[in-house]
């Protein structure tokens, strides 16, 4: 005779959510895919918004870029809220590692007068650029439809803010918490022939209405110019005229800038693939911008690198709109 | 007098702050409830930097605070050493 | 060099409001277009008090921290079966209620707040409102992998999104919050930041986590103590907004007015889900509504009124409305959703007597006056095998979307109806409150989506109600709906629970 022991199994009833299973099939979905796709409220909004009666609450039509999806994107880094702190905790644990290691060691001392001018004149001033780029970035987040992107521009929204913070930090440290560099900088970035191009530049990305233009005019063509002259180029040239510790303290923008890229880099190729349309209007953006961005930057490379550092600069947007398809 | 009152998650972490309330605070209730301990006072409540240090046995600061806390009741001040609440009615 | 030492107040405004700059290429209205128009008066946005001074570097570091232990535990709770442990089945229909009517309210809040997080023009507040909105997109989120798991042992969860933007009941958060957003900043954040995230928030929140505790869901629980740090700091920020308006202008202050009357209205009025959750759906009860609201909202909000009472803010009249309600509101809700239930994503049921009598010791004014004797006549007809489901569709508030079902107070056998009439045409109201909201601005109300006109006009499918439920609603129908009792989500929680064990199965055989 044999015994049957009856066991308990606790079959699911479903593999995942409704919303999942139709966009991606009938299977475990992952925790991105649960929290960033279809979640969005879509129909029968109840009021038209008092601050743009011709718009819903949200809008595809907030932008001249037609998408027919537009959960089409992908963060290749796949952020959701928990990934995204946690990625930037490693990079933060990093960071303050360094920035209480330059402080501990006195190493604002070893800097010569020369550098350290140069650096806050030509450096910390990016903070108050880093504030409009917070708030374009999340001006992207509020205007835009889809998850997938809302969020990757609040993300990137708030490590703006983070870096202006690291940079305020950084001149704390140099100047030993008077505020002095900070008061400079800003003097440079309200006064100073090398940054009125790009103040100029800054305030007029913040009053453009298109979210999708935006995202050109700051995070694809500024962002790259910018950081390719800031955090490469003047970092080789502070290194050799003896200023190598400040790496330590730029570390975080340059990993940032290489994360971040890769969804910049992949979310504006999907929306040029998508159709002729979106081709054509994001390559006339870029033409407009990119034509101001450079003039504008000119005058700072020149004086915190020197003459061919701007085309440097152009030649690596080049390649991310190669890249692209643009 | 209105009641100010903080909340924390029931920890171990938890426990050294209260610790550190009751020491500040002259006439505070501590209320121990399912996973969550409520401290309520009469108009003013402190949270001393120091004092907590002092009863955990390392480095800690004002801001480690937000990985306990549920909730808190009146008008806040913060700096670097301290955070108080307090109720001006 | 000297190292002299900052303090947290000085480096926090350094690290913030001081990247900001006077504009000069283009004009400060261009940038800052929405700040006029709802006639809010700020002169000096220096005087802005940071509430929590929280750089980005220790946000990551400490929410990181938060993130960590929590999927710790949704991991142990899925793989463990934690949906095993909770009190009874039933419960798991107050967490459904939580999915699709509140979380996607948090989503709401975090394109909300990233609207008033750039349209602000103070660097500090715009900054603050920045990490609500990041906050509230963890809410969301983090609520999704809570529920996560129990929507593949239970039914009502799966479509959570769709249903929000169509079903009824479901009109009721989502109309709130379509309300604020589509209001200007400053409304905005006196509705949410202020009203919602302030004087409210306790009656939302600790209901539902407590519940959680109290009938052993570990997820919902853990998810509720975690999210109630980041709700600390909206508290601070909620309550910065209202000083700073107020200190503002003097011509501040009877706007201001106006909107917490109205906002303390009408999210009162989304509160009565919660009303009915607490004394209804929780096997194990916290607490009584009429309770948590004495404790919640009569003491709290009196303490807060006294202190704002010297800017020449007073308590709102409606306050009164509500606190006369308290005996009264949940079991009139429950009883609109008996009725309603095969409509209804969740399921419903009629109290044991047992629960009856803790309702009878809870009301002593009301349950066994007015309520007893219809769930009695219910249960009557269940026991006949006529469970009785309401055929018709309920007329809704224009306003909140509530079914008429509440009662006037001096007379709590009459439905409280309230009417106006404009542009030609008749709206109708539950309470003075919600008339009162659309008399002063029916151009909006006007436009609401009204779930029984729009099921009436077509636009919800149909012609059969089965086809509007099941199509539209996409409600899975004799599974999602329904009562309780008969139910899919019953007979696997009782298959879980009563498995005959091998022995007896041995002395059967033999």
């Amino acid at each position: 005779m044999t015994i049957e022991i009856k066991t308990a199994t606790l079959e699911p009833i479903r593999n995942t959510f409704e919303h999942t299973r139709r966009r991606f099939g009938d299977k475990p979905a992952s925790r991105y895919q649960e929290a960033s796709y279809d979640i969005a409220p879509e129909n029968n909004f109840h009021y038209r918004p008092m601050w743009q009666p011709d718009k819903l609450l949200n809008d595809p039509s907030r932008t001249a870029v037609v998408m027919e999806d537009w959960y089409a994107f992908r963060d290749p880094r796949q952020y959701y809220y928990g990934t995204y702190v946690q990625a930037r905790a490693k990079l933060q644990e990093v960071t303050e590692n360094n920035y209480a290691f330059f402080d501990k060691r006195g190493l604002a001392e070893r800097l010569s007068e020369e550098v350290k001018e140069k650096v806050v004149r030509c450096l910390i001033p990016l903070r108050h650029m880093e504030l409009g780029a917070n708030m374009n970035n999340v001006l992207c987040s509020a205007y835009g439809t889809s998850t997938v992107l809302t969020q990757a521009f609040l993300y990137n929204g708030m490590d703006r803010l983070g870096i202006a913070q690291y940079l305020s930090r950084i001149g704390l440290l140099l100047d030993g918490n008077s505020a002095e560099t900070l008061t400079k900088a800003k003097e440079h970035w309200m006064t100073d022939p090398a940054w009125q191009g790009l103040r100029r530049y800054t305030e007029n990305t913040l009053v453009v209405e298109d979210w999708y233009e935006v995202f050109i005019a700051q995070d694809v063509v500024l962002d790259t110019l910018v950081y390719d002259l800031m955090y490469r180029q003047f970092d080789e040239v502070i290194t050799e005229e003896g200023g190598s510790d400040l790496a330590m303290l730029i570390e975080f923008m340059q990993e940032w800038h290489k994360d971040t890229s890769r969804w910049v880099d992949a979310t504006l190729k999907s929306t040029v693939a998508e159709s002729d349309h979106n081709k054509e209007l994001i390559g006339r953006w870029v033409a407009e911008w990119q034509e101001k961005a450079v003039a504008d930057l000119a005058p700072l490379a020149e004086i915190a690198v020197g003459d061919d550092a701007v085309n440097a600069c152009t030649e690596a947007l080049n390649q991310r709109l190669a890249k692209a398809g643009l | 007098m209105s009641k100010v009152y903080i909340a924390l998650q029931d920890n171990e972490e938890s426990h050294y702050i209260v610790e550190a309330i009751e020491e500040d605070n002259a006439d505070v209730t501590v209320i121990y409830q399912p996973a969550m301990i409520r401290i309520e006072c009469e108009g003013h409540m402190v949270i001393k930097r120091e004092t907590v240090e002092e009863k955990m046995g390392r480095d800690w600061e004002i801001p480690a605070l937000h990985v306990n806390l549920i909730t808190l009741g009146g008008n806040v001040d913060e700096d670097d050493d301290q955070l108080s609440l307090t109720w001006n009615n | 060099m000297s190292n002299k030492k900052l303090n947290l107040k000085d480096k926090y405004r350094l690290l913030t409001r001081d990247l900001e700059w006077e504009f000069s290429y283009r004009d400060r209205k261009e940038i800052f277009p929405q700040e006029d128009f709802e006639g809010i008066k700020i002169t000096d946005w220096s005087k802005w008090e940071d509430p929590f001074r929280l750089t980005m570097d220790s946000y990551w570091k400490y929410q990181a921290e938060k993130e960590k232990k929590l999927y710790a535990i949704f991991d142990a709770f899925s793989q463990n079966n934690g949906q095993q442990n909770v009190t009874d089945a039933r419960y798991v229909n107050a967490i459904k209620l939580f999915l699709t009517g509140v979380s996607p309210l948090e989503y709401q809040a975090y394109s909300g707040f990233a609207h008033v997080g750039r349209q602000f023009g103070g660097a500090g507040a715009r900054v603050a409102c920045q990490m609500q909105s990041l906050d509230e997109l963890r809410h969301v989120q983090t609520q999704i992998h809570a529920m996560s798991h129990y929507n593949k042992h239970f039914d009502g969860f799966q479509d959570f999104a769709h249903m929000h933007d169509r079903v009824w009941y479901l009109s009721v958060p989502k109309s709130f919050f379509d309300d604020a957003r589509s209001a200007g900043p400053f409304e905005f954040m006196v509705a949410i930041g202020f009203s919602f995230e302030y004087v409210l928030t306790n009656l939302l929140f600790v209901p539902f986590m407590s519940g959680a505790a109290y009938n052993g869901d570990m997820a919902t629980v853990t998810f509720g103590f975690s999210a109630q740090s980041d709700e600390a700091r909206h508290m601070t920020l909620g309550l910065e907004v209202i000083k700073f308006l107020l200190e503002q202008h003097e011509d501040n202050v009877p706007i201001v007015q106006r909107w917490i009357n109205k906002w303390l209205w009408r999210g009162y009025r989304v509160l009565t889900l919660v009303a009915m959750m607490m004394d209804y759906m929780l096997p194990n009860k916290v607490m009584s509504w009429q309770e948590s609201f004495e404790v919640y909202f009569e003491e709290a909000a009196s303490s807060l009124f006294k202190d704002l009472a010297r800017y020449g803010i007073e308590m709102p009249p409606y306050a009164a409305d509500a606190i006369a309600e308290k005996e009264h509101l949940s079991h009139q809700a429950w009883s609109i959703f008996y009725n309603y239930g095969h409509a209804a994503a969740f399921h419903t049921w009629m109290p044991t007597e047992q629960e009856m009598d803790w309702l009878s010791e809870k009301y002593p004014n009301s349950f066994d006056q007015y309520y007893r004797p219809r769930f009695e006549k219910w249960r009557e007809m269940e026991e006949a095998g006529e469970r009785y489901y309401n055929p018709t569709l309920p007329m809704l508030c224009q306003t909140c979307q509530i079914p008429m079902g509440f009662t006037d107070m001096e007379n709590p056998t009459m439905t409280s109806y309230r009417q106006s009439v404009y542009d030609g045409e008749r709206y109708n109201f539950c309470s003075n409150g919600c008339k009162d909201i659309f008399d002063y601005e029916p151009e909006k109300y006007v436009q609401a989506w009204m779930p029984v006109h729009q099921i009436f006009q077509g636009n919800c499918g149909g012609p059969e109600m089965e086809d509007v439920l099941g199509d539209y609603y996409k409600i899975n129908l004799g599974v999602d709906n329904l009562d309780f009792k008969g139910s899919p989500d019953e007979a696997r929680w009782n298959a879980w629970h009563n498995l005959i064990p091998a022995e007896d199965k041995l002395k059967k055989a033999s």
